[in-house]
């Protein structure tokens, strides 16, 4: 029930919409479920709407985590 | 669709053409015969409109089967009140991608029927070709090569922004083209070709698959796929091997020759992206499969198509 | 943040499968874990996971999560009546729904009454749009969703009340996943070691809503992104759980869950909505799992609105077991309408009908 897709946001509108980037296609978002939205975050769309912001920071540590895993493992 | 004309059309018209069950019959004196409608919503999209379909839809059909196109039918259905301006440059249209393909229009027809009695405009065009290879289903083998021509859905994807559906912005046109420079790969040892229209990739291939007493196996790794469709297909969820081409094929051609026919088919600016995408198989999966090996090494089964494909929130 | 190779990488797949099996190979008991969500159902199979998932020792069940699944079949029929039997109305929906076949057919199928149409949407304001658009037209948006959806349906009312909007109602069919999990715990009836949970759920409503699975029932469980790469972190996360015999709710979707959910989107549901005891398909009515729209708002509710009556409960159909096949207690084939009656061309249950559905999935893949 979650489909959810991380996109970067490229237009805000003072009326609390705007549009967001995937890989070069560009989709209406409603922004109003979130605080201070800037351009250039990355959001989770889901259904039109920006659900949550991605912590860049977060990000880095699941992929970090990611790569051990796979060292550790001699993948 | 294919249970009505299984259970319905052929016991009808019981003959050994239609049993073929194939887009194009193959008549005596090397006659191949097609027909198509078409009735595409919204008549214009970029990089194409309702008469280039009609046109490329009906010469890929007969290409497909081994037949160079020569001769059209054009027929009309047009509502009551549709704008000359959009009527000639339908036209316009038609004759251009009449002659990319080299095909002449020789014959056809025009009704027009009241407003709200059709939608716009609808077409049909038969084609016919003169035959000079016939698909060789039945001599597929373990190890033989299956080639796309290109990359996947754009056709979809221009339809549905031209339809501003879903509040979309993608720069995509259609990959709406004639197949013509596919005939003489035929001669390069090719066995089998067919084009990716509705039902896209994954349909076309599990119907081949259905005939042969193999399995048929896939690497999604190899699949090329433009960014935009990879884009627009993952915002809407929609699985980008279910969206329909109008300019795309796969063929079907024995290991030692593929990477020669390969090379041709990447000559021609339309095959730019063509890519071996997988192979026929013997010991994977069972007879009448088609399994996809996905990008994370996990194996997928694919069916054909069965209900229109619809944006998910799930 | 664009690219995230790691998340989809196959040799770290390899990896974390490895660690997975090792993680299995000493544990005494086999691993059953529950992925709430219909997203994680399709993610496991659209990469095909499940069987690499066997392998390496956990086997995965498929839980409540799917809307398709657990909307009663009298909601779809009511939305049903709406299009066929009201005339010169737009009845909106998201993709999903429109597949679900009522003893009325299916909103693809089914023909309308004059004047009146379906429109897909991708998103509720897609619907808000066409109601302005069409003012001579009574817009009906066919709103069901779960936790992550229902904040934008919340919010497209709130938009059309702010507007003024007369010819626009929502047909809700609101889910909350924790307390369809405290339901299916109670129930007490099937063998689960650990649950996955459903990541995007997970950023409106945080990660404290789940921790009653670990603290009262002693399961472990993991909020998982949606990559195959964090699913199978994910699941070694609950492994790991497993083996410590510490359970608690593991947050492997960092990234995009902030602990504390959004706060934003809880305020809109808390303003708009209220809780409501849910009848869901198969499982039966839990007390206050679903939402409805508060009584200041029934002007835009679709069932008041339009005088709707839905009994609860009497839409399944006979021999239907996709109640047990919901919790986990069976398995496809020990349905009796499986698979001859009900396949995926003509599906006669939730199961079958969601791509996601335990037996869409069984059919189509349990071959495997």
């Amino acid at each position: 029930m979650c489909l959810g897709i991380p996109a970067k946001v490229t237009h805000i509108e003072s009326s609390g919409e705007g549009k967001v980037d995937y890989l070069g296609t560009k989709v209406r978002v409603n922004f109003s479920l979130l605080e201070d939205v800037k351009l250039g975050d990355w959001v989770i769309v889901h259904a039109g709407f920006a659900i949550s912001e991605l912590d860049e920071e977060e990000a880095q540590e699941t992929l970090s985590l990611l790569r051990e895993i796979a060292k550790e493992q001699g993948g | 669709m294919r249970d009505f004309i299984a259970q319905h059309i052929v016991p009808t018209f019981r003959n050994p053409f239609l049993r073929e069950l194939s887009d194009s019959s193959h008549l005596p004196r090397r006659v191949a015969f097609t027909t198509d409608s078409y009735v595409v919503d919204p008549i214009f999209f970029p990089g194409g409109d309702i008469g280039t379909l009609a046109v490329n839809g009906t010469v890929n059909d007969l290409v497909v089967s081994g037949a160079i196109p020569r001769y059209m039918s054009l027929a009309f259905i047009l509502e009551e009140g549709l704008p000359w301006d959009d009527l000639e440059k339908i036209l316009r249209s038609i004759k251009r991608a009449a002659r990319r393909a080299d095909v002449q229009v020789t014959t056809g027809d025009t009704k027009v029927v009241r407003r709200g009695q059709a939608d716009k405009i609808y077409l049909n065009t038969s084609g016919v070709g003169f035959i000079v290879a016939k698909p060789r289903l039945k001599s597929i083998r373990p190890g033989d090569r299956i080639i796309l021509t290109g990359t996947l859905g754009e056709h979809s994807l221009a339809v549905m922004l031209a339809r501003s559906e879903f509040g979309l912005e993608a720069k995509v046109k259609s990959d709406c083209a004639p197949l013509n420079y596919l005939l003489p790969l035929w001669k390069k040892g090719v066995l089998w070709m067919r084009d990716i229209t509705r039902g896209g990739l994954a349909s076309i291939l599990s119907e081949l698959a259905e005939r042969l007493p193999y399995s048929l196996l896939i690497e999604e790794e190899k699949i090329p796929l433009s960014r935009a469709v990879r884009g627009a297909s993952e915002l809407l969820g929609i699985d980008p091997l279910y969206l329909a081409c109008e300019g795309r094929a796969v063929v079907v051609v024995p290991q030692k020759q593929a990477d020669l026919v390969l090379q041709k088919i990447r000559k021609n600016p339309l095959g730019r992206r063509a890519a071996i995408i997988g192979h026929i198989d013997d010991k994977i999966g069972k007879p009448c499969e088609l399994l996809l090996s996905t990008v994370t090494g996990g194996l997928r089964l694919l069916e054909p198509l069965t209900s229109e494909l619809l944006p998910r929130i799930c | 943040m664009a690219k995230m190779k790691e998340l989809r990488d196959k040799s770290i797949t390899r990896a974390l499968l490895r660690e997975i099996e090792q993680k299995t190979g000493s544990l005494s008991r086999p691993v059953r874990i529950m992925e709430v969500c219909g997203t994680h159902t399709m993610t496991i199979h659209r990469y095909g996971l499940k069987t690499l998932l066997e392998r390496a020792g956990v086997e995965m069940v498929s839980g409540p999560g799917c809307p398709v699944c657990i909307t009663p079949n009298e909601i779809h029929e009511a939305c049903l009546d709406l299009l066929t039997e009201k005339e010169n109305i737009i009845l909106t929906s998201f993709g999903d729904m429109t597949r679900v076949p009522t003893r009325k057919g299916s909103l693809q199928t089914a023909v309308p009454a004059r004047k009146s149409w379906v429109k897909i949407v991708y998103s509720s304001e897609e619907s808000l749009a066409m109601a302005r658009a069409h003012p001579d037209k009574e817009v009906i948006f066919f709103g069901v969703g779960f936790e992550t959806t229902i904040p934008s349906i919340a919010l497209t009312v709130k938009k059309a009340h702010e507007e003024g909007l007369q010819n626009f109602s929502v047909l809700s069919a609101l889910w909350l996943i924790p307390p369809a999990l405290r339901a299916i715990l109670q129930a007490g009836e099937t063998e689960i070691s650990g649950f996955l949970y459903p990541g995007h759920v997970s950023t409106i409503i945080g990660v404290k809503p789940y921790q009653f699975v670990a603290d009262e029932y002693g399961i472990p469980g993991a909020i998982a992104g949606f990559e195959p790469n964090d699913i199978l972190l994910g699941i070694s996360a609950i492994l790991s759980q497993i083996k410590e015999g510490r359970p608690k709710v593991f947050l492997e979707y960092r990234r995009a869950v902030n602990p504390s959910g959004n706060p934003l989107a809880m305020a809109v549901m808390e303003e708009m909505l209220e809780p409501k005891d849910a009848f869901w398909r198969g499982l039966g009515r839990i007390p206050g799992s679903g939402l409805k729209l508060k009584k200041s708002y029934a002007a835009y509710d679709a069932q008041i609105k339009h005088k709707l009556r839905i009994k609860e409960g009497s839409g399944d159909l006979p021999g239907c077991r996709c109640g047990e096949i919901l919790r986990g207690l069976v398995a496809p084939p020990q349905c009796p309408l499986y698979p001859e009656k009900c396949t995926p061309n003509s599906p006669l249950g939730p199961c079958m009908v969601s791509f996601e559905g335990a037996c869409y999935v069984y059919y189509k893949y349990g071959r495997q």
